[in-house]
């Protein structure tokens, strides 16, 4: 009835197609790809629906409105993300891949999985504002135009992972199959 | 030429292309398989290196474009965005992202790519990131010292490390390649399979290296066009068979004070020297840009006649051959330099010098200096240069 998954693309493939996206990107805008930047502009769009007297009284949001007139949601971003949502729908659908599930380590219970990627997206939403940009917008983008913050961020990412790793074993490798 | 952004495309167009690259960029995440939580998360254990594989290739693939239109004139790398470097808000926060990611599983972008194909964990890291953001946001005043914090400004990697652009992303290719090779080996070691080296692999993985690394090679040892143009322009100097057409500064008097419309009088000096003191009605192009695209279509025109003039005579001579090079016919340079023509017209003294001048040329130049003063400063106000400067692109994720 359901046609098995597709095989994933080469990678290497696969990302020299992401590097002429991302080339075409820069070629034609002057500036990289990215991510977390929309994800922050639904956050500051929410608040100012849902509490307009605090976004009105707060530097972070009067600063953000003076940057972005016409609504924190027209930005570039933004616009890219829907981009990426409808590519990757695409790309899962010919392919597929679109099944509605939870996937996780070996083991482990649905709601540690949640608890898990809500507290991790929340580490990694954080520490995006912090470093100016995620791996998409400083780590790909940056290194890619060879900005020395964006390598240094990125190694810090990998570098933290990886030091991490162990410690978080159970989440991922728990019971090798 | 490029970034086509503002100059070509309009900036409300801009949000259409956003979304056709944002399609690419979703459609090559998730081909890649980076919708997948384990399959990301497998490089931090050993078994599944196809992040990194994917990672270094696009930033490699990116880099070498960059270098190569660079090269060819054809992208603007002083004007693309380019991340600036706060380093402890690069490292600190980057530290941050490092346990968000072995903990959720995701980073931002492969969260929405997993998402879009369905995976409710995708959804949480997504809401978690939202959650993340606010966060940092409500707490930005705590924060914002760190933020600021040791700025090097848009400081580029190969500066850094006293190398050329070029020969940066030649060291990348060569250290993606081992990269490759040696994940290879340890993704079979931990997945316990023989690593077998396939001869038709090894062919198409070779030919893509080798690619990359001629084309490289290609722009270290090929000279750019202003290269190629100064070193024409060199050969004929030192040849002696080009000579500008010269004028005399009294001529270029006469010629302003009567007709100087028909005149683009051009200062290659620096912005500094042509602010201190400036033939009336001259405007200003440095002479290491005047080759540039937009400086090239002010001096290459039919309406009028160019006469260019520098610190030194050789710098106007040297205008001069360029506006030639690039098409315009009709040059002459100045027979004085920009400091002579200043003492020798408004900086007379008030009584005729005894045996320096003769008397007619002495009223001359005391008659042109107060025309050219006033012609100077009635066209000043309509006829200002248009100053076109290309503005960095503002981009990044804040």
């Amino acid at each position: 009835m359901k046609e098995a998954p597709k095989k994933y693309m080469n990678p290497y493939l696969a990302g020299f197609f992401l590097g002429f996206v991302l080339l075409t990107t820069i070629y034609v805008t002057g500036r990289g790809l990215g991510a977390s930047g929309a994800i922050k502009s639904f956050v500051v769009q929410t608040v100012e629906t849902v509490a307009p007297q605090h976004a009105a009284t707060t530097d972070y949001y009067i600063t953000q409105k003076q940057n972005n007139p016409d609504g924190p949601l027209k930005s570039w971003l933004v616009f890219e993300v829907i981009g990426v949502i409808i590519g990757a729908f695409l790309s899962a659908v010919v392919s597929n891949r679109v099944t509605v599930k939870i996937e996780k380590g070996p083991g482990v219970k649905n709601g540690v999985r949640i608890a898990a990627a809500i507290f991790g997206g929340a580490l990694f939403g954080f520490g995006s504002q912090l470093a100016r940009g995620c791996t998409s917008g400083a780590a790909l983008s940056g290194m890619a135009v060879m900005s020395f913050g964006g390598i240094i961020t990125m190694m810090a990412i990998f570098g933290m992972a990886y030091a991490m790793a162990w410690f978080f074993r159970k989440l991922w490798i728990n019971k090798v199959n | 030429m490029g970034p086509l952004v503002p100059d070509i495309i309009s900036n409300e167009f801009n949000f259409i292309i956003a979304i056709i690259v944002g399609m690419g960029f979703g459609f090559a995440l998730e081909q890649a398989g980076f919708g997948s939580t384990r399959k990301l998360v497998g490089l931090f254990y050993g078994y599944d290196f196809t992040v990194l594989k994917v990672f270094f290739t696009a930033g490699v693939t990116a880099m070498v474009g960059i270098t190569a239109l660079n090269h060819l004139e054809l992208l603007d790398v002083d004007i693309i965005f380019i991340n600036p470097t706060f380093l402890w808000a690069a490292i600190i926060g980057g530290v941050i992202m490092g346990g968000g990611f072995i903990i959720g599983g995701f980073c931002p972008g492969t969260s929405v790519v997993a998402a879009a194909s369905g995976k409710i964990d995708g959804w949480a890291f997504v809401f978690g990131a939202g959650l993340g953001i606010f966060a940092f946001v409500e707490g930005y005043p705590l924060i914002k010292d760190l933020m600021v914090a040791e700025n090097l400004g848009d400081l580029l990697v190969f500066e850094m490390m006293g190398i050329s652009r070029e020969a940066f992303a030649l060291i990348m290719v060569f250290v993606a390649t081992g990269a490759f090779i040696g994940v290879t080996i340890i993704e079979n070691k931990v997945n316990n399979r023989a690593t077998r080296w396939l001869k038709s692999d090894i062919t198409k993985y070779s030919i893509g290296i080798g690619i990359a690394v001629v084309i490289v090679l290609t722009t270290m040892i090929t000279p750019t066009r202003a290269e190629l143009m100064n070193q024409r322009i060199d050969e004929k100097l030192a040849s002696g068979e080009c000579h500008p057409q010269l004028m005399e500064e009294d001529k270029l008097a006469y010629e302003l004070m009567h007709q100087y419309y028909q005149f683009n009088v051009i200062d290659v000096r620096s912005a500094e020297e042509y602010k201190k003191f400036h033939i009336p009605t001259a405007i200003n192009i440095p002479l290491e840009e005047l080759h540039k695209a937009e400086n090239i279509s002010l001096i290459v025109q039919n309406i009028k006649t160019n006469v260019f003039y520098g610190a030194s005579f050789e710098q106007a001579q040297r205008a001069c051959l360029v506006s030639k090079y690039h098409g315009k016919a009709d040059n002459y340079a100045l027979n004085s330099t920009a400091d002579e023509f200043n003492s020798n017209f408004f900086m007379l003294s008030d009584v005729q010098p005894d045996n320096k001048l003769d008397n007619e040329t002495y009223i001359f130049r005391k008659e042109a200096a107060q025309k050219l003063k006033e012609i100077g400063e009635a066209v000043a106000n309509l006829n200002k240069p248009v100053i076109k400067k290309a503005k960095r692109v503002q981009g990044g994720c804040s």
